[in-house]
């Protein structure tokens, strides 16, 4: 099992003839995933990639090839209509790999989708990755994945691949991989994703990986504490040495108030349960650690 | 993307936001110009972007032209060095001179973006003066908040709320209403981050006025506010985070000496945390990049490669986008030729990994491959250790 994706996932990539799009909608044929179709405006009718058909519209592509997941690879200032072109032709999945979204058109973005039922995952992640069906949505390297009972969720790209990998090095595979985003308006949270986990009967733990800024990760212990997750969990802060005020490459990360700050984010997770692994070096181990007692 | 006082406020009063009577002058003898203009007692306002300056002795309270003048002598072409400025300060090229008035109530209000909410958010309190964050620690309970369904926007009701709630009186509230409905359009249409006003006063007269001002333009949306994106002051910048910046390169420069190469934000920090966690400081937060040519990784990685305070280096790269190979050739490629011995702990995984390992060990540059983090602190130590 697993979450957000599956065996029937049939996924369209949005910008597809792009530089970006073309590469990796190559990376998620090769891994398996069953991408049905692109979309850029002005190019239907043509084929990329040996066979895959380009389409003028996201309707369009619905229509002839029924797909239910889209991923996003174009510019940031295209991005928002992008995602909304999507929900309004029905795609319930849509994931958007773009960084640089102004804020303030995904205000209005996330609305949008909410009201039309679509999940969006994003912006600026890495994407959704389940190895047990070989269906990646992502630019996350395939290679590094086992299938296997660990959830992984995270803000971060590059932090998910270094938690994927150690936990694959400790022999431990993963159920569902999903990277939220890093920006301040994203459209799933670590609630969203947590709720997701604890439904999901093939998932066992689950690796949270936060950062510094915003609240997302106190919403998410306030979760566990209310009952919506039960499951053991581990949990990772990245940003403990960061100065105060100053932006680390995320926009989320902006550390504005105490409770941004990466100790009360592991303070309030640690209250509700969660094994904290005490740096990043450590998710393999922590984690190994937490399935040993669970067994034994 | 911070504005300075003087321009947040000309920004401010276009939207028909009340700021204080004055100018802005970057000499003496404007400085006395716009004093005289305004006559009796003003105040000379340092023009840079930190907080703190009252502390610092950046903002005078003058009663003359002449005193006005001599106030913007002694601030203009210096460096001012804050609570929340490194300890080099920055430099003030301008003043802004304004008019002084008799308040009656300190507000404070902000506008930012509630991530969780998905929408704005207007945050009030009637202890303006103070900081918000301090504001926070002492008296949270004096903290408003408002948030604003963007489909309708800021409304009437909300506002009447926050008098009430602050304690202003019916003249006062009525003039509120308009301010906030105009503060929460600037708000919106510029693309901002935040605006800060503290104080937002209520003066004698019963109007509201914003006596301080702070903006910030989201960096993401300068695309399309190019009027914003000219008001940039690089001057107020680090030299290395303003060279980083126009490049657009994620960089921050911090105090330690362990300089680190990292590919992707996260990690960056990550990496960061376990460089702080072993008893060293990290000289720097960088996000390498991914999908660059080696000549572009030159660029990014020279930041780092010639701050003279790195003496030495950790590079973590998990290939993705980004290939090992291209990073350890840009390392290469910018490694200053007087540098050469400095020693380079590095870390490749994912894409090309064995082939940017070649290029490492061939370069006749000073490096200790390293498996993991936990090896690679292991190694710190031991250059440490003499």
């Amino acid at each position: 099992m697993s979450i957000l994706v599956d065996g029937n996932t049939r996924v369209i990539v949005q910008g597809i003839t792009g530089r970006q799009g073309t590469f990796h909608a190559t990376q998620m044929l090769e891994y398996g995933t069953n991408v049905v179709g692109g979309v850029t405006p002005g190019r239907g009718g043509t084929t990329v990639i040996d066979k895959v058909p380009v389409f003028d519209s996201v309707q369009e592509a619905v229509d002839e090839t029924g797909a239910n997941a889209s991923i996003i690879y174009v510019p940031a200032s295209g991005a928002a209509d992008t995602m909304l072109e999507a929900a309004d032709a029905g795609i319930p999945l849509i994931i958007c790999i773009t960084e640089g979204v102004p804020p303030r058109d995904m205000i209005g973005v996330t609305r949008y989708l909410r009201e039309r039922g679509a999940t969006l995952i994003g912006p600026n992640c890495p994407g959704v990755i389940s190895p047990g069906h070989q269906c990646k949505i992502g630019i996350m390297p395939g290679e590094i994945h086992r299938p296997g009972s660990v959830g992984v969720v995270s803000r971060s790209g590059t932090l998910t691949y270094e938690a994927v990998h150690q936990l694959t090095q400790a022999g431990i595979g993963q159920s569902t991989c999903v990277g939220i985003g890093g920006d301040p308006i994203v459209g799933t949270s670590f609630v969203d994703i947590l709720g997701l986990f604890a439904a999901d009967p093939e998932t066992e733990a689950v690796v949270l990986i936060g950062e510094i800024g915003g609240t997302k990760e106190q919403e998410a212990a306030e979760f566990i504490r209310a009952g919506g997750y039960t499951k053991p969990l581990i949990a990772v802060i990245a940003g403990q040495s960061a100065p105060p005020g100053k932006r680390m490459g995320h926009a989320g990360a902006i550390i504005t108030g105490t409770a941004a700050l990466a100790s009360e984010k592991t303070k309030a997770l640690a209250e509700v349960g969660a094994v904290i692994a005490p740096t990043a070096g450590e998710i393999g181990a922590t984690a190994s650690r937490v399935l040993a007692g669970l067994s034994g | 993307m911070k504005l300075h006082e003087y321009q947040a406020k000309e920004l401010l009063a276009s939207y028909g936001v009340q700021v204080p009577e004055g100018g802005v002058a970057s000499t003496p003898a404007e400085a006395n110009r716009v004093a005289q203009r305004l006559g009796g007692t003003c105040v000379v306002k340092a023009q840079v972007h930190a907080g703190g300056r009252g502390k610092a002795g950046g903002i005078r309270l003058v009663s003359t032209a002449q005193e006005a003048e001599q106030a913007a002598a002694a601030l203009l072409g210096t460096r001012l060095v804050t609570a929340q400025t490194d300890p080099d300060g920055v430099p003030v090229g301008r003043v802004l001179v304004e008019q002084t008035m008799e308040v009656e109530q300190e507000l404070y209000l902000g506008i930012l973006i509630d991530g969780s909410a998905g929408s704005p958010v207007v945050i009030a309190s009637r202890a303006g003066g103070m900081e918000i964050e301090e504001i926070a620690t002492e008296s949270p309970e004096l903290i408003l908040r408002v948030a604003i369904d963007p489909v309708v926007g800021f409304q009437p009701f909300q506002s009447r709320y926050l008098s009430r709630a602050m304690g202003l009186n019916a003249d006062a509230a009525k003039a509120l209403t308009p301010q906030l409905t105009a503060l929460y359009r600037l708000f919106m249409d510029r693309d901002c981050s935040m605006v800060e006003i503290n104080p937002l006063v209520v003066t004698k007269e019963q109007r509201i006025v914003a006596l301080d001002a702070k903006v910030t333009i989201d960096d993401s949306a300068l695309f399309r506010q190019p009027a914003m994106a000219e008001l940039r002051d690089l001057s107020q910048e680090n030299r290395l985070e303003a060279t980083a910046l126009e490049k657009g390169i994620a960089y921050v420069k911090l105090d330690g000496d362990v300089g680190c190469l990292v590919n992707g934000a996260g990690l960056a920090m990550a990496t960061m945390d376990i460089v702080r966690a072993a008893g060293f400081d990290p000289a720097n937060f960088l996000d390498v990049g991914g999908g660059a040519d080696p000549e572009r990784v030159a660029e990014t990685v020279r930041l780092v490669l010639e701050d003279p305070s790195v003496k030495r280096i950790l590079v973590n790269v998990f290939g993705g986008i980004a290939r090992c190979d291209d990073i350890a050739r840009g390392i290469v490629l910018a490694m200053p030729k007087e540098r050469r011995e400095m020693p380079i702990i590095v870390r490749f995984l994912g894409t090309n990994k064995e082939e940017g390992k070649r290029v490492l060990q061939d370069s006749g540059l000073t490096i200790h491959p390293i498996a993991d983090l936990n090896e690679g602190v292991e190694v710190l130590r031991r250059l440490a250790t003499p």
